[in-house]
């Protein structure tokens, strides 16, 4: 259910800190993201990004060993005291790196999450599924083929399954890690069009480490390092010449990472 | 629907047509949520089941022989007299020293057939094998292994007795040697599926490092890959073992079935040929005639009674037996686990 | 040892490599041989036995009912008490088996607890089968008071075979990768929704074959139900479906074997050896569909 809103920040990371046994994955991360628009978050490798993703919808908690401090809310609604999280989960729409298809047809693929919420019409569910995969910039591809399995995909095709299935259970966040590795340049420039569309009503998480995909795409960028956020502004700034930060100054020109 | 009159009874039926669509949506994650949490609820107890029946199986044997074990056991008569003479009219006695005899003979003897041969053809199955063949072996391996006991047994009266017979001039067929073989037989499949697991087991990086120093596959083998896998292979011969000390109705069937134990002064000392009985058997031929008497009013038990008791604590020893062989067995799998 | 100083040498045969190479041959045709004494008495002995059977094996063995003591007519009631105990069997141990197997795999953590639960699946399974015949007949025969009864023996042949289902289908869920899990989840499907659509429906080859391997176990099993309900004869009309109630005691393929052969003289021999076959050709035709289904899951691999 999405309250009406009044605070202008969507989204409120506070002092989250993820442990798995020993080592801190995130330590202390405070970050708040603006309702709709794309918040990128780019790091080199090992930054906590991913952990970050998993932890805003809840999937950390499936894991073995890790331990979560801090808060994490939603329109005001810590998601931690959230009792239905699958809920949550569906709210929030998630792409990781791995393209991962599942053992059905493509149809079925991208109409999994909505056929578990309610009982569409066929005539319902074909216009979600061929929205989604338009959206992913997968229909031109597939659309003869709709029967086929989903994991006998190219990863590239894959992928934008993944983002297909992402949309299909029309989250008001949406979760993309890294989401271009398997994919050429041409289709990311597709669905960057799409997200650029998207976001006019869609809050998008982008996780990314081209960090020109986040300068073209997002409205505002954070970015972590080691766990820890060296600094968090609107993405102009950021990649300005002069961010204020030389650790993102460095970063952004490629002297690491 | 009647005809609205107003737009009040528009808003009305508009809101009922809303209502009883969301009251089925209602019921629908009512039902959806009850029967999840139903199905995980049996989940759950399914997965604690089989240490509920473990516990039962225990327990359950241990009521029966309860009574004997308080009444009248004496441990150094019971494990170690070789007199088992239940049915006795004036002096039963429970000795099972004779019984583990027979037990640990024909295991014996059913390792020293198996124990060689499974190995090489474990050896033979992994690594100097052809795919193809090696697809084939194991599905017949699979169908060794299908064999029931009763069917072995029946095997082991019917065609190994005369065999036995012709070969070394004995009385009868049906003795040490012959439920040995038999139960040998039975115990290759198992071992053969668990040492060639463990042979697999062994990381390529192992066999590559070998190989690229110029070795021959059977060097490979018997330099790299055995050493490495010898706690498996032990693992393997360990459960080959408690299969045979376990197995019934093929020892009943192939022993001869008399209270001896076969060993003596006299050359060649292990008389495979001599008939035996072991834990098994007797439990098994002795249970139907074994009555099971109820106490009697002063709590304590007549004297046929211990019979059927007395058969129980066998099955008692034979548990604990398996068990320990068992757990010996899956500390040796875990000991290589850790060392990896 | 010759100095290998050009190519050439290196690839001439020495002395040494003739050896290794020898012995290596040598090696292998000890264990083929080895591989090839162990199975021979699978080819061999059950051509023997149908050659021995061959007289006996009718229709009329196979639907009438055993006469004269047991030295004429058939073994249907034996064959359709098998087919009751198995049945009744696997409907206990199918379902309490798959359902431990799931949550083994799905829902058990790495902790103390899932370790005792496996530790009590492997000690089940090592019990030997005549401790499951005293098991049955001190807890289902006396203490529920099922008495000697088709039901006492297939509980405890469920109970018998409930490890092995159970340790199959944990492997046949284990089969189906992780990703798969992980992306249902991320979509919001709860733990059971996940494994009712994908992971269930993928692995359920792997399970019937664990299922069928038991069937072919529990039809061949004497000792669980010797004391438990299975009783030396007992009188049904030639062909009846349904002769045994639940109740009752009955006749089972097994333990006809057994009696036949080791206390009823006089048997012809072919009808010993028919009694073998069909209880042999049972349990390898069964056998042989699981290895079947087996491999035409591998071959049809969706991932």
């Amino acid at each position: 259910m999405v309250e009406a809103m009044t605070q202008s920040n969507y989204i409120d990371i506070e002092d989250l800190t993820v442990r798995y046994g020993g080592k801190a994955a995130l330590d202390g991360v405070s970050i708040s993201i603006p309702r709709n628009g794309v918040f990128a978050i780019i790091g080199p490798a090992n930054s906590g990004k991913t952990t970050l993703l998993k932890c805003i919808n809840r999937t950390i908690e499936l894991e073995a060993g890790v331990s979560v401090k801090g808060r994490i809310s939603i329109d005001g609604r810590d998601t931690r005291q959230i009792r239905d999280v699958y809920g949550l989960r569906r709210r929030i729409g998630m792409v990781f790196p791995l393209p991962v298809g599942l053992p059905l047809s493509i149809y079925d693929n991208v109409a999994y999450a909505p056929r578990m919420l309610k009982k569409h019409s066929k005539a319902e569910l074909d216009e979600t599924v061929e929205r989604c995969l338009r959206q992913a910039a997968l229909w031109d591809e597939v659309k003869d083929r709709l029967k086929s399995l989903g994991t006998l995909l190219s990863g590239g095709q894959q992928q934008r399954l993944t983002i297909a299935r992402a949309l299909s259970h029309d989250p008001e966040i949406l979760c993309l890690d890294e989401f271009s590795i398997a994919i050429d340049p041409v289709t990311t420039m597709r669905i960057e069009d799409v997200l650029l569309e998207l976001k006019k009503d869609m809050t998008i998480i982008l996780v990314t480490n081209l960090v020109q995909q986040a300068r073209r795409l997002s409205d505002n960028t954070c970015f972590l390092n080691m766990g820890k956020v060296v600094q968090d502004a609107d993405t102009d700034t950021m990649f300005s010449d002069n961010p204020g930060n030389q650790l993102t100054y460095d970063y952004i020109h490629g002297v690491f990472g | 629907m009647p005809p609205t009159e107003s737009v009040a009874d528009d808003t009305k039926a508009l809101t009922a047509a809303r209502s009883s669509a969301a009251w089925q949506g209602t019921i629908r994650k009512v039902y959806r949520y009850l029967s999840e949490r139903i199905i995980v609820g049996l989940i759950h107890l399914a997965g604690v089941s089989a240490i509920i029946f473990v516990f039962c199986i225990f327990y359950f044997v241990f009521r029966e022989g309860w009574p004997f074990l308080r009444d009248s056991f004496d441990v150094k008569g019971f494990f170690l007299s070789e007199e088992w003479y239940p049915t006795s009219e004036v002096n039963r006695r429970y000795g099972i020293l004779a019984l583990l005899a027979g037990t640990g003979t024909v295991t014996l003897v059913a390792m020293l057939v198996a124990v060689p041969f499974s190995l090489g053809t474990a050896v033979f199955i992994s690594q100097f094998c052809g795919k193809k063949a090696r697809e084939v072996m194991k599905i017949l391996i699979e169908l060794l292994a299908a064999i029931p006991s009763v069917v072995w047994g029946f095997i082991g009266l019917m065609v190994m007795n005369p065999v036995i017979v012709k070969l070394t001039g004995a009385p009868i067929g049906l003795n040490v040697l012959n439920a040995g073989i038999i139960v040998g037989l039975m115990s290759v499949p198992i071992i053969v599926t668990i040492a060639e697991d463990a042979i697999r087991a062994v990381p390529d990086g192992f066999i590559e490092a070998a190989e690229a120093l110029g070795a021959t596959r059977w060097q490979t083998v018997y330099k790299v890959i055995l050493p490495a896998a010898k706690s498996g292979l032990l693992a393997a011969v360990l459960l080959g073992v408690g299969r045979a000390v376990g197995e019934t109705m093929a020892v009943l069937m192939c022993t001869g079935h008399s209270i001896n134990i076969p060993f003596d002064g006299h050359p060649p000392y292990f008389h495979v040929l001599e008939s035996v009985r072991t834990l098994t058997a007797t439990i098994a031929a002795e249970m139907g005639e074994a009555p099971r008497l109820g106490a009697n009013a002063d709590g304590t038990y007549p004297v046929e009674a211990f019979h059927y008791q007395a058969l129980f604590v066998v099955g008692i020893v034979l548990f604990a037996v398996t068990f320990i062989i068992n757990v010996t067995e899956d500390l040796i799998v875990k000991g290589i686990r850790k060392e990896k | 040892m010759a100095r290998i100083d050009t190519i050439q040498n290196m690839f001439a045969a020495t002395d040494i490599i003739d050896v290794k190479l020898k012995t290596q041959r040598t090696v292998k045709w000890v264990f083929g041989s080895m591989s090839v004494v162990i199975l021979i008495p699978l080819v061999v002995l059950t051509a023997c036995l149908v050659v021995r059977a061959w007289p006996s094996l009718t229709w009329d063995f196979l639907t009438d009912i055993p006469k004269s003591g047991m030295r004429a007519g058939g073994i249907w009631p034996a064959l359709v008490g098998t087919m009751y105990t198995v049945t009744f069997s696997l409907l206990i141990a199918v379902p309490v088996g798959v359902l431990a197997g799931i949550y083994l795999n799905e829902y058990a953590r790495d902790n103390w607890f899932t370790r005792v639960v496996h530790l009590a699946v492997v000690n089940l399974a090592g019990v030997p089968s005549i401790v499951h015949a005293l098991f049955g007949l001190g807890a289902f025969v006396v203490f529920a008071g099922l008495g000697k009864s088709v039901l006492s023996a297939s509980l405890t042949l469920a109970i018998m075979t409930l490890p092995v289902i159970i340790v199959s289908t944990k492997e046949a869920l284990l089969a189906v990768p992780a990703t798969f899990r992980m992306a249902c989840w991320n979509l919001g499907a709860s733990r059971w929704q996940t494994i009712r659509t994908i992971v269930l429906p993928n692995s359920i080859g792997g399970i019937l074959t664990g299922i069928i391997l038991q069937v072919c176990r529990a039809a061949g099993e004497t000792a669980p139900i010797m004391f438990t309900g299975a009783v030396f004869f007992k009188f049904v009309q030639r062909g009846d479906l349904f002769p045994y109630k639940p109740t009752e005691q009955f006749m089972a393929l097994s333990y006809h074997l057994h009696t036949i052969s080791t206390q009823v003289p006089g048997v012809p021999e072919s009808m010993l050896y028919a009694t073998a076959v069909v209880l042999l050709g049972f349990v390898l035709v069964f056998n042989t569909l699981a290895i079947v289904l087996r491999t035409w899951i591998r071959s049809r691999k969706k991932w």
